[in-house]
């Protein structure tokens, strides 16, 4: 009998590690190669960290430094030509203030129309919701065009309003935590009313707190969709290269006259892609947390 | 001061008539019950005193001032909740002084931080203290200030949310069936609290409960509330010797009263089963339900024209009193008697009994379900 358990349970193991597998390559890869010198990752020779030979870098030198400069070993020229080609501090920072202004505005826009769409009684609240569920259906892709239009007769391409508001009104956060509220018992409501709060109040002193596991899952799926997004800013920032995001700024190391060298390329990615991955365990504890916190009943 | 008055309340939900022209008159440092089946509108009663809830028509007033216009947190009442509704996130200290931080500090001393500058506000901030550790004491939850409502007992959580309900000393206090979430032993030992902290307060409270139990231990009136209207309000006692009607008979006391069907005849004699009351009806000719409590029938072993006999179908042993549900002989009633048990604890279930009524004790209902009341002849 345990013997049968424990091969049954390592069926389930192998099928898990397998996919763990498939969807851990491509970091692997990614790492390994903004770590190797580029005929190591053109002969798909050296390993996960390759020889780590001293060498001069001739596009290095092509670009106009000494050769003395260009003189490294392969993970230090890398990350170092990866910054040298492109200003990625400036990137990330834009990636921050881009993912971040929208995240606080569509919290700030969200958590109200929750809390009255699960729960205000008014006239037409049914008929709202079901425009919010509609609004859910329209694809971006959609609508992008109409959109750049607007932005462009307002005078806000290139800008980082470009960036920002289109996405500021998050039907899926309104439809979100509109769900979360719904499990809020109305009496706890009822309460902060007796207290003397007003309904602002209510939602930014009671209704917030309660729905902090919400608000994380929410957050990881908006941080991550506009920090990954490569689409709306390839649309909107045309020329500024001060706006770029990270996937804008990855997009520098493609192509051009000295073809590609994929070791600085993959050091950018890596960079672009770590404060995602850092942000999202630490929110994913706190998520775990969150889901243990709520002591209501 | 705490009188509150309710002047032909009616509500509706819809095309769902709610409540029913109700008044009421709650006089000041009164305990006040409403109690009904789940469903009669109580609760909604007592949101629409709140505040919480506008009623359709009528006119709720508070110390003699219509407050129809006047928002829940600026009535002056407190309210505790069945699920006690405590915010999760805070602290009990913090969850007890929220309504005080609201009603004392203005707009600006509740900003973060900068609030700090006010000049008044640390005067503030040391009377709130007082008040909630004078409250903290009086309900011994000292000990607890410094915990979450998630890691207190139910107990516990009861009585953080009459400490939030206390600290402002309201001029009523609203209680939605504050003990219904607690074990039996639990409830018990907070009616006598509750009685003792309303006896210390001298506050108004209105209660709302469906337990007839705690309507009768608590109250210093109750109102019986079905299907929207007010049935009866009087003393516990009044209620209970004296309902009003068939359905406020039947639903206060446990066991449930028995009722039997019975006959008056043109002079106003009452006849059930064999028996005949030596009391008449005022109202002739009609048929009449006849209530008698559990407690007034007796088992005998008497058999004559004034008792009548049955078979115990199930034996309810309470140690105290044991009940007995017998089914009458000619098969009509199933009745409840109640028995001591030093004299009834032989009489097992499936044996034939003898009962008796104890005399002037029966209630009289005609059809429609009034109280029909004997001549004084």
């Amino acid at each position: 009998m345990e013997a049968k358990q424990y091969i049954g349970e390592g069926w389930k193991h192998a099928i898990l590690i397998i996919g763990a597998i498939v969807v851990m390559l491509p970091f692997y890869m990614m790492v390994s190669m903004s770590l190797k010198s580029q005929q190591e990752i053109q002969s798909i020779s050296g390993g996960l960290i390759g020889a780590q030979e001293t060498q001069t870098f001739p596009v290095c030198v092509k670009t106009g430094y000494s050769e003395e400069t260009c003189t490294m070993k392969p993970y230090q020229y890398n990350y170092w030509f990866a910054f040298e080609k492109a200003p990625i501090p400036r990137y990330l920072m834009n990636g921050v203030i881009v993912t971040l202004s929208i995240f606080i505005i569509q919290v700030l826009v969200a958590l109200p129309c929750a809390y009255a769409l699960a729960k205000l009684r008014f006239y037409g609240r049914e008929f709202v919701f079901s425009m919010v569920l509609f609004c859910l259906l329209i694809p971006v892709h959609g609508i992008a065009l109409p959109l750049y239009v607007m932005l462009a007769q307002a005078g806000l391409v290139d800008t980082y309003s470009a960036l920002i508001l289109p996405w500021t009104i998050s039907v899926f956060g309104i439809f979100l935590m509109r769900q979360f509220f719904m499990t809020v018992p109305d009496e706890l409501i009822d309460a902060a009313r007796m207290d003397g709060m007003g309904e602002y109040a209510i939602v930014w002193k009671v209704m917030l707190p309660t729905a902090i596991p919400a608000l994380l899952a929410f957050a990881i799926f908006s941080v991550v969709a506009h920090w990954n997004d490569y689409f709306w800013p390839r649309m909107v920032i045309t020329g500024n290269r001060d706006l770029f995001t990270p996937p804008l700024g990855i997009r520098e190391f493609r192509g051009g006259i000295d073809s590609d060298e994929f070791g600085p390329m993959m050091a950018s990615i890596v960079t672009v892609t770590v404060p995602l991955i850092v942000a999202f365990i630490i929110a994913q504890k706190r998520f775990i947390e969150g889901i243990t916190l709520t002591g209501m009943k | 001061m705490g009188t509150i008055s309710l002047k032909n309340i009616s509500k509706s939900f819809g095309s769902t008539q709610v409540l029913n022209n109700l008044n009421v008159d709650i006089n000041d440092g009164e305990f006040l019950t409403l109690v009904g089946p789940s469903g009669c509108g109580k609760s909604t009663l007592l949101r629409i005193i709140a505040g919480l809830e506008q009623q359709t028509s009528g006119d709720v007033l508070i110390d003699n001032k219509n407050v129809n216009r006047v928002r829940a947190s600026e009535r002056d009442l407190a309210m505790v909740f069945q699920s006690y509704a405590l915010y999760p996130h805070l602290t009990v200290r913090r969850n007890l002084e929220t309504p005080l931080r609201l009603r004392d500090y203005n707009g600006f001393e509740r900003l973060p931080l900068i609030g700090n500058f006010s000049p008044s506000k640390k005067e503030k901030t040391e009377s709130i203290n007082q008040l909630v550790n004078k409250t903290s004491e009086t309900l011994k939850i000292s000990e607890l200030l410094d915990r979450k409502p998630g890691q207190l007992s139910g107990g516990q959580r009861q009585r953080v949310a009459l400490g939030r309900a206390m600290v402002r000393e309201p001029v009523a206090f609203l209680m939605d069936e504050p003990l219904s979430n607690l074990d039996a032993a639990l409830r018990v030992h907070m009616r006598s609290e509750l009685s003792e902290l309303h006896n210390s307060l001298k506050t108004t409270f209105v209660y709302v409960t469906h337990d007839q139990a705690e309507a009768l231990t608590m109250s210093s009136r109750m109102a019986v509330m079905i299907d929207g209207n007010l049935l009866q309000l009087d003393t516990p006692q009044e209620v209970y010797d004296n309902p009003s009607s068939l359905s406020v008979a039947q639903f206060v006391g446990s066991p449930k009263i028995n009722i039997f069907k019975g006959t008056a005849d043109s002079s106003g004699t009452i006849s059930f089963l064999n028996v005949n009351l030596k009391r008449k009806s005022s109202e002739s000719n009609t048929d009449l339900h006849i209530g008698i409590r559990p407690e007034h029938l007796e088992i005998t072993n008497e058999r004559n024209e004034n008792t009548f006999s049955g078979t115990v179908a199930y034996r309810e042993n309470l140690g105290s009193d044991i009940f007995f549900h017998v089914n009458i002989e000619d098969g009509s009633n199933k009745i409840i008697v109640r028995g001591l048990p030093q004299f009834t604890h032989q009489i097992s279930n499936g044996s034939s009994v003898n009962i008796k009524r104890v005399s002037d004790k029966a209630l009289l209902f005609n059809q429609a379900g009034m109280r029909v009341q004997f001549t004084n002849a």
